[in-house]
């Protein structure tokens, strides 16, 4: 034995790893199944197509030079997908992928599968062009709040508090954006919502915090709690002054001088109004933040091992207070997006489950605010797909209420599928008693 | 410095946990704290390290006064405490860990981790405490585990090291080390108190001992003074510290564990082609350092955790995938190690916890409901045949002290003929005299023609009790040694290491195999 793993003190230490277990052979030939389940479909997709070409808008006309129309034999793309999804498939049920590389795998899949899909869509009767940037613009749009809600649970969670009162947050913000952006104007509409979202997120923390109420039931307490409160309002005061009360001034996009003017990229990500610009920053500094700063390796303390950290001389309370509030004002932004940023007006649970789709975000993404972003682009993407089709003829028509649940049912087939079991922090949703 | 405490007094509601407490350290010596568990030892350093506040007395520094709203205030006077649980956040690294609370930054709150890390190793250099700054916590071993709290404390400069019970998580190989870092702190003028129940390492490294009781101090002892001097000291009264125990007449086979492979939710091998077997009339002891699958080998055989490969048969019966119900009603008794969490419901009565598995038979139930007359009279018995203190039979199981607790789980296994009892860490916080008595019942067990598992951490119970040892390592019984082996040997298994002059048949085929089929062990060089 010569790995022993006794190290004296001034020895070199000695790390013992040990190696991944590898996937249950069920859960490696299923996975597999369904890959090639979709390759057929694909083949069928190919098979149905009626147009011979789909063609894609790739521009807007702004840019420095026009980026060509993207035009696919709908037939052959499908059918190549197809049988490249096959035999990635039987890759999977015979050897299987590594974790990681599975990941990696299941991303193309999704994309090379959409690809098809899409095409065929287009492919209705004579063949329609699909707006693919105007597709992909839309799904910002609707990806930015759940974003901006997502980024609330990581602060919440990170820090130990499950924060279920996402939707309450981003309906309160969204409320105050549209009254006091009428009223104030449209900056004072966003700094109102965030001080609404941190209000709510002060209710939580107080509760959760100090009266150690239990997380999720008081999560759906305060949700319902800013329906019925801003419900109440919008029926008291707004609806009847409309005018004076409930037209806030919208935000228009804000072009960045030359990168708008990119290709592809520059409609899509530098030409969005301030909450968007706003949003992305926020993104950059809570992910650099919570691995690089003081702020972060504490609060992640605090999420983690709250004794630890008040054994360090960390007041865990204090550190959970200030994250909780912050994730309030967060969701309030979101919030603020939906009417100042969109809509333009306010209504009655406008933020219709947004909020709990933010929370599937931050699970989807492992509780990472990159893997949050990338989790409520997927979710946008869904909604957007069912505006899509119902715009688009597909050969097949596809009933509305199917396309309705398609956004709820990636939900459900991300977190539980895709993600397995994730390992949220170790002391979330747990208070902190000192004894 | 200096470190005087004076009077200190902490109660919990109506108990007393400190009571009047006296207390001096001098600088640069090590300074034993010595009482059973639940004497008030960690109360007291808690206390002291500004976590508890005291209803009563006073500390001094340097025979100044001083209060400690937290543990901030402890540390910047130069109190450092490595506590018994380690408070390390696993999924940090050991850079991070040190770090947290006092960290480098660059300004603006930005992280230095460079210079953190420069720190760690510096400080690691210093008093030859080598840990690899990089490493994620939960990649490393306990014992350097143990090291980073030590850095932790001495890179805030402490002064005084408060150690709580900081060898019961290691191996023998690694109290030494410890001690010996233990030394090197001493030489270079840092002071130390030393929490232990421990006779023999308070003699080995103590300047000076205090002895505690139930609160109080009870005296002062020297090192030199004998294990049954400490020991009667430390109880109150004469103990008898070795078993009594007749030569064992192995019977037939009882349980015969075979290859016997589980992976865990994380997907780690726990425990890694395992095969044993007990016979009647004998003890059988699976020692080995706390985490290397002697838990997670229990729970399979008891039933309560599938098997990733291999069979468990009792008296010829394949129980492989038999549910616990069955395995019970087959003569198995099993005696959890954490019996607050697997060995009984807390809110239940005495009584009800006693008929916890038997609640359904027909000597306990009229019909569909329950015979609590019998119930209470079959407590009433138990009680009394163990001698488990509590105010009534129908007090909650969680008022009763952890070796009432204890005493209970054994009464409600043992008042059942059994074929094979499991026992995990029958004494772990159980004070000296209801020790006894369990060890007495277990042997008792044995004698009667039962098979025992012993599943055991410390040494001295394992020595004590077993007829035949299993040496359990990173999930493999890595050496089974006969009773009368020697201490060192077994601490040497219980390191990993298989010393060559033990005979080549007791040595397991797969432990000395380079690297098992999905074991792997990467050396890196830090």
């Amino acid at each position: 034995m010569s790995t022993a793993a006794t190290t004296r003190p001034g020895d070199e230490v000695v790390i013992h790893r040990v190696v991944e277990k590898p996937m249950s052979t069920r859960r490696r030939v299923g996975i597999g199944v369904a890959i090639s389940v979709l390759g057929l479909l694909s083949l069928l997709l190919g098979h149905n197509a009626q147009a011979h070409d789909a063609r894609f808008d790739l521009s807007q006309g702004s840019e420095f030079f026009h980026v060509p129309d993207l035009v696919l034999p709908v037939a052959a793309t499908a059918y190549v997908i197809g049988i490249i999804l096959l035999a990635v498939g039987a890759y999977q049920a015979v050897r299987g992928f590594r974790p990681r590389g599975l990941r990696i795998a299941g991303t193309g899949i999704g994309a090379l599968f959409m690809l098809a899909f899409l095409s065929w869509a287009a492919s209705g009767g004579k063949g329609s062009t699909i707006d693919l940037l105007g597709v992909l613009e839309n799904t910002l749009a609707l990806a930015a709040p759940l974003i901006l809600g997502a980024l609330a649970g990581v602060l919440c969670e990170r820090s130990g508090v499950i924060n279920v009162a996402i939707e309450g947050q981003m309906l309160a913000g969204a409320w105050a954006g549209a009254m006091f952006g009428t009223l104030m104007g449209r900056f004072g509409g966003v700094l109102t919502a965030l001080v609404a979202g941190a209000l709510m997120g002060w209710l939580l923390a107080v509760f959760a915090i100090r009266y150690l109420v239990n997380q999720v039931v008081l999560g759906v307490v305060l949700n319902a709690l800013s329906l019925g409160l801003t419900g109440f309002i919008y029926d008291a005061i707004m609806q009847p002054n409309a005018n004076t009360m409930n037209t806030p001034q919208v935000f228009q996009p804000l072009q960045i001088p030359v990168l708008s003017k990119l290709p592809l990229v520059g409609p899509l990500i530098f030409d969005q109004n301030i909450i968007v610009y706003l949003m992305y920053a926020l993104v950059i500094l809570i992910q650099w933040g919570l691995f690089h700063s003081r702020w972060g390796l504490r609060t992640r303390a605090v999420g983690e091992h709250p004794k630890a950290a008040d054994t360090v001389g960390i007041n865990v309370l204090r550190v959970r207070y200030v994250n909780v509030i912050l994730g309030g004002a967060i969701a309030g932004l979101g919030g603020a997006f939906m009417t100042l940023g969109s809509v333009g007006s306010f209504t009655k649970g406008i933020t219709s489950g947004n909020g709990f789709i933010a929370l599937a975000a931050l699970i989807f993404g492992r509780w990472s605010p990159k893997g949050a972003v990338a989790a409520s682009l997927l979710f946008g993407f869904a909604y957007e797909l069912q505006t899509l089709l119902s715009l688009v003829a597909p050969p097949v028509a596809i009933p509305s209420y199917f396309l309705a649940m398609l956004p709820y049912l990636a939900t459900i087939f991300a977190v539980a599928g895709l993600v397995g079991k994730v390992r949220a922090p170790g002391a979330d949703g747990e208070p902190y008693v000192k004894e | 410095m200096k470190l005087e405490l004076r009077g200190i007094t902490k109660r919990f509601g109506s108990f007393t946990a400190n009571d009047a407490i006296d207390l001096v350290v001098e600088p640069g010596e090590i300074h034993a704290l010595l009482g059973e568990n639940g004497a008030g030892k960690s109360t007291l350093m808690n206390v002291l390290y500004g976590l508890y506040h005291p209803d009563g007395g006073e500390i001094l520094i340097d025979d100044k006064v001083v209060s400690f709203a937290g543990p901030a205030d402890a540390m910047a006077a130069g109190i450092g405490m490595v506590h018994q649980h380690f408070m390390l956040v696993p999924v940090f690294t050991v850079a991070e860990n040190v770090e947290l609370g006092h960290e480098q930054t660059k300004g603006f709150g930005i992280l230095d981790a460079a210079k953190a890390r420069r720190e760690v190793t510096e400080v690691s250099a210093r008093y030859g405490l080598s840990v690899p700054p990089d490493a994620l916590i939960q990649d490393l071993p306990v014992g350097v585990q143990q090291r980073v709290e030590i850095v932790k404390a001495l890179i805030r400069n402490a002064k005084v090291l408060i150690l709580d019970e900081p060898t019961a998580v290691l191996t023998p190989q690694e109290t030494d080390e410890l001690m010996e870092v233990m030394r090197t702190l001493k030489a270079s003028g840092t002071s130390i108190v030393f929490i232990t129940h421990k006779l023999r390492e308070v003699r080995a490294v103590a300047d000076r001992i205090t002895v505690i009781r139930r609160g109080k101090v009870v005296g002062e002892a020297s090192p030199n003074s004998s294990s049954a001097e400490l020991a009667s000291l430390m109880v109150g009264r004469p103990v008898q510290l070795t078993i009594e125990k007749a030569a064992h007449e192995p019977g037939d086979v009882i349980a015969e564990v075979d290859n016997v492979r589980i992976v865990d939710d994380a997907g780690q091998v726990v425990v890694d082609d395992v095969s044993f077997d007990v016979h009647a009339g004998e003890i059988y002891a699976l020692a080995g350092v706390q985490g290397n699958g002697q838990t997670e080998l229990t729970e399979a055989i008891i039933g309560l955790r599938p098997l990733d490969g291999g069979r468990i048969t009792l008296s010829g019966r394949d129980i492989t995938d038999s549910d616990v119900h069955d395995i019970l009603r087959a003569d198995l008794g099993y005696v959890p190690e954490d019996r607050l969490h697997d060995g009984l419901i807390g809110s239940f009565t005495v009584a009800e916890n006693l008929v916890l598995d038997r609640y359904d038979s027909a000597e306990f139930s009229k019909g569909p409901s329950l015979d609590v007359g019998r119930i209470a009279a079959n407590a009433r018995q138990r009680v009394e045949e163990f001698d488990v203190r509590t105010q009534s039979v129908d007090a909650p199981g969680s008022t009763l002290s952890g070796g009432n607790q204890q005493k209970l789980v054994l009464a409600r296994e043992l008042s059942r003929p059994l074929k094979l009892l499991i026992v995990a860490q029958p004494t772990r916080g159980v004070d000296v005299g209801s020790t006894e008595f369990i060890h007495r019942r277990i042997v008792a067990e044995r004698d009667g023609g039962a098979a025992v598992v012993l599943v055991s951490t410390e040494l001295d119970e394992v020595l004590g009790l077993a007829d035949r040892i299993g040496v359990m390592y990173r999930g493999k019984i890595i050496g089974e040694v006969p009773a009368g082996t020697s201490a060192e040997t077994i601490g040497l298994l219980m390191a990993g290491t298989v010393p060559d002059d033990l005979p080549a048949r007791l040595r397991d085929p797969g432990a000395t195999a380079t690297g098992s089929r999905t074991t792997v062990r990467t050396e890196e060089p830090l």
